[in-house]
């Protein structure tokens, strides 16, 4: 058998399209293999479906890391400023008054250095206190010393602030810039904008706003009418790129679902096209081998099911069923019990059951089943193998379909969920490119993969069109 | 020879129809789903009732038990009008009689561009946007696959040749995934040709412009279809060639001289084309109805879309209806391929295996 694995081996290494097919596999098996043991599955899809609380310091629709790389301008990366996890550049004191009110006074700096304005900015407010509620003032203060008032607001327990959905402050801080360059700001400018950009005439227009790169500030100065309260507050300035793989309009780490897609994918494609054959061999082999009655009855239902369309089908039980992906893997396998490869696996057997050994085999009293599982399957099975392979892409981009069209698993994180997401929300009108990239070239990947694989074996098993 | 032929076709032609009758019933119950769709329309039909209730003027002097019965006698009229009050079993054999019959009855949701909600008008509507899109690619597809491949089945082995072979693993990536990339690029990126749809909006007036539109629309589509499939296409044909161009008789006529041309019309075209048309009617069918994933990437206005459209709305006649649609083309298909042959191919033994 070792000597059989070993010439087969040997044989694939002269074919450099099986070699590099075979590597992909192995890569992706090595993926999923570690997608497994790193993030089990129950906290993948609940990180996938845990909605945008779980993912709020993350920014949106944000590109991988390492687009930084390969571009002159510098995309920022988020910055998160947290008064719970002192640094650098971070500084918070409550000071009680009198032992009547406290004084808080939170300060955040931090460098800023990158070529684009950020995509939001916010805070996020924890505080502690009896009855009377923080009053808190928010300034901001430009590399070039400039200074503005935020805001002034009075926050709850759990509050937040989004600087950057503020539209009054967007307005304020048009006036005042545009009062000082002494033109007119002529655009709706966003608060990031303003409040990073450079302050001369090349902010009139977005295309040539510039960054002013600096040391940036922001502090809190506020009053709480009461003693012994506490104030955090987190500052979260959202870049443009985030992770290997970047973020989603959710803010979710597309990492997560392009891991977790590989073993799904894998096994998706590898079971339903592995079972699909042998159950057709089988049903064809006891087809050809029954003759009469039974042949009779398999060949018509195949003939019903031939006139019945899949993929329509499926979509139907897939819409009214809201199946998990595994069910939907039984059902594509049952609904191809009956499918047109019986047939031609039928034709194989007929010639097979003529050979002198199977008539051999009767001979000296072999069991129908025996003589079915035995003899004629194990004969016909090397040649199929390659389509076997072959149509695995087929059922891997079957999920990806019927995730395309709403019809997939409702929790899985698959490859054909992002592209379902991305095309959902638009993502090719609004040039997010990396979002539907990043799940086409693993399915590239996978499927050219299998195919390269199974165009070589289908040379090596089928060598009639060697020589001619 | 003609008795028995017609006898052939006739028994074809029985054992074709029960065919399409069990695959139509079995479509009514997978299309019910034991009841689950019943549910779903019984809901949205007792809501929809008791809303126009609640909002009409005329009832708003009747207290609540009255509004109620109102809206259950006006439900349970609702439900015999549309023959929900008798169990599936026996409703399920009404369909089917009205499916075979091609009497498909009224969506429950969808309607036609014109207004109509009878399920024929509906698929009529969109059966020629469908048909127009994908004859046009299977078209283009056999003829690129019937002569690339016969040229290279006589190049074995040449540079052309082992550049198809190289290339046949691309055709593992399906069509609307090659579209993706193709609205990414002429779309998106460049835009010079149409994320979608099938004419411009608003549609031009007269016919000139209108049909020039729709070309537009088509490019993308026919593009990505015949990047996905040529390769495989190519592929197999050639393989396929060159099987049949060493048989025995292949061998003789070129023993005896005869000329190229002679022997790839004679000799290998004329045995091999009644499998490759075979192919082609079926699959050309199979597309009018496997496309709903590549209409749905184009927002091509045609059967896969209203498949599409109809699964997601629960409209049972509707999905039946283009399974009936469906079924009978395909039978129809086979039955007139079956008699083609009969008629022409001698090789065919008429009432044998």
């Amino acid at each position: 058998m070792s000597l059989r694995v070993k010439r087969f081996f040997e044989q694939i290494s002269f074919y450099k399209s099986a070699v590099v097919g075979l590597t992909i596999i192995l890569i992706l098996v090595g993926i999923s293999i570690y997608t497994i043991y790193t993030i089990p599955y129950g906290e993948a899809v609940m990180m996938w479906r845990a909605g945008e609380q779980q993912w709020l310091s993350n920014p949106r629709n944000a590109l991988p890391l390492w687009v930084n790389i390969f571009s002159s301008k510098k995309l920022p990366e988020t910055i998160i400023l947290d008064t719970i996890k002192p640094r650098l550049g971070v500084s918070k004191a409550i000071v009680p008054v009198l032992d009547k009110f406290s004084q808080v006074r939170i300060e955040f700096s931090f460098e800023y250095q990158y070529d684009d304005f950020p995509s939001e900015l916010n805070i996020f407010f924890k505080s502690r206190f009896n009855v009377s509620a923080p009053q808190l003032t928010i300034y901001w203060v430009k590399p070039n010393g400039e200074k503005y008032v935020l805001n002034a607001i009075s926050i709850s327990r759990e509050d937040r602030y989004y600087i950057s959905n503020d539209d009054r402050l967007a307005g304020r801080l048009k006036e005042l810039i545009s009062a000082k360059i002494n033109r007119t700001i002529g655009y709706d400018a966003p608060v990031t904008l303003l409040l990073f950009a450079e302050e001369d005439s090349s902010i009139l227009d977005p295309s040539t706003a510039k960054v002013m790169k600096g040391n940036y500030k922001l502090w809190i100065d506020g009053i709480v009418f009461e003693t012994n309260v506490d104030v955090d507050a987190s500052l979260i300035v959202y870049g443009k790129v985030y992770g290997w793989a970047g973020t989603d309009h959710l803010r979710r780490d597309l990492g997560i679902a392009i891991l977790w897609g590989t073993p799904i994918a894998l096994s998706f494609g590898v079971i339903a096209s592995l079972s699909i054959a042998l159950i057709q061999m089988f049903v064809g082999a006891v087809s050809a081998w029954f003759l009469g009655k039974v042949d009779a009855i398999i060949q018509r239902v195949t003939e019903i099911f031939m006139i019945l369309p899949f993929l329509p089908i499926l979509i139907m039980i897939s819409t009214f069923y809201k199946f998990s992906i595994w069910i939907l893997l039984l059902v594509v396998i049952a609904l191809s019990i009956f499918g047109g490869g019986v047939k031609s696996y039928r034709a194989m057997f007929l010639q097979v059951k003529e050979f002198p050994y199977v008539e051999a085999a009767r001979a000296y009293g072999a069991g129908n089943i025996r003589l079915i599982i035995r003899y004629l399957i194990p004969k016909v099975l090397p040649i199929i193998i390659p389509s076997i392979v072959l149509s695995v892409p087929d059922f891997v981009f079957l999920e990806a379909a019927l995730a395309i069209l709403g019809l997939g698993d409702p929790l899985a994180p698959t490859w054909g969920k992002i592209l379902d997401d991305a095309f959902a929300n638009g993502a090719l009108y609004k040039g997010l490119y990396y979002w539907v990239l990043e799940p086409s070239i693993m399915l590239v990947l996978t499927s050219l993969s299998f195919a390269m694989l199974g165009f070589t074996l289908d040379k090596i098993f089928n060598p009639r069109l060697k020589e001619a | 020879m003609f008795p028995r032929l017609i006898g052939y076709l006739v028994r074809r032609g029985i054992m074709l129809f029960l065919t399409v009758v069990i695959a139509i019933y079995m479509t009514i119950w997978i299309a019910n789903m034991g009841g689950y769709v019943d549910e779903i329309v019984k809901g949205d039909l007792y809501l929809s009732i008791s809303q126009s209730v609640r909002q009409n003027p005329a009832y708003r002097h009747l207290n609540d038990t009255q509004v109620r019965e109102l809206v259950d006698a006006l439900y349970a009229n609702e439900l015999k009008k549309i023959g929900f009050d008798k169990p599936f079993i026996y409703r399920s054999f009404i369909y089917l009689r009205d499916a075979i019959s091609l009497n498909l009855g009224r969506a429950l949701w969808l309607s036609s561009n014109s207004g109509s909600k009878n399920v024929y008008m509906i698929i009529l509507e969109r059966l020629p946007n469908t048909v127009l899109l994908f004859t046009t690619t299977q078209l283009i597809l056999f003829f690129i696959g019937l002569f690339a491949g016969l040229f290279l089945s006589r190049r074995y082995g040449s540079i052309p040749d082992k550049l198809s072979v190289m290339l046949a693993p691309l055709s593992s990536l399906p069509g609307w995934f090659y579209g993706i990339f193709l609205i990414l690029i002429f779309a998106s990126s460049l835009r010079i040709l149409p994320y979608g749809g099938m004419v411009d909006v608003p549609p031009p007036m007269d016919s000139l412009s209108y049909a020039l539109s729709v070309l537009k629309h088509m490019i993308l589509p026919v593009l990505s279809w015949l990047i996905a499939y040529s390769f495989i296409s190519i592929y197999s044909r050639r393989t396929f060639f060159l099987m049949f161009s060493s048989e025995d008789y292949v061998e003789m006529a070129k023993a005896k001289g005869l000329p190229e041309p002679l022997i790839l019309r004679r000799y290998i075209l004329r045995p091999t084309l009644p499998p490759i048309i075979t192919d082609f009617s079926l699959t050309l069918i199979a597309s009018w109805m496997g496309a709903i994933i590549t209409e749905r990437v184009f927002d091509w206005p045609g059967i896969g879309s209203l498949l599409y459209s109809a699964s997601t709305m629960f409209d049972t006649p509707v999905l039946v209806g283009l399974m009936v649609i469906y079924a009978y083309l395909l039978a129809a298909t086979i039955f007139t391929l079956e008699l083609v042959y009969a008629l022409l191919d001698p090789r065919i033994r008429v009432g044998g295996m």
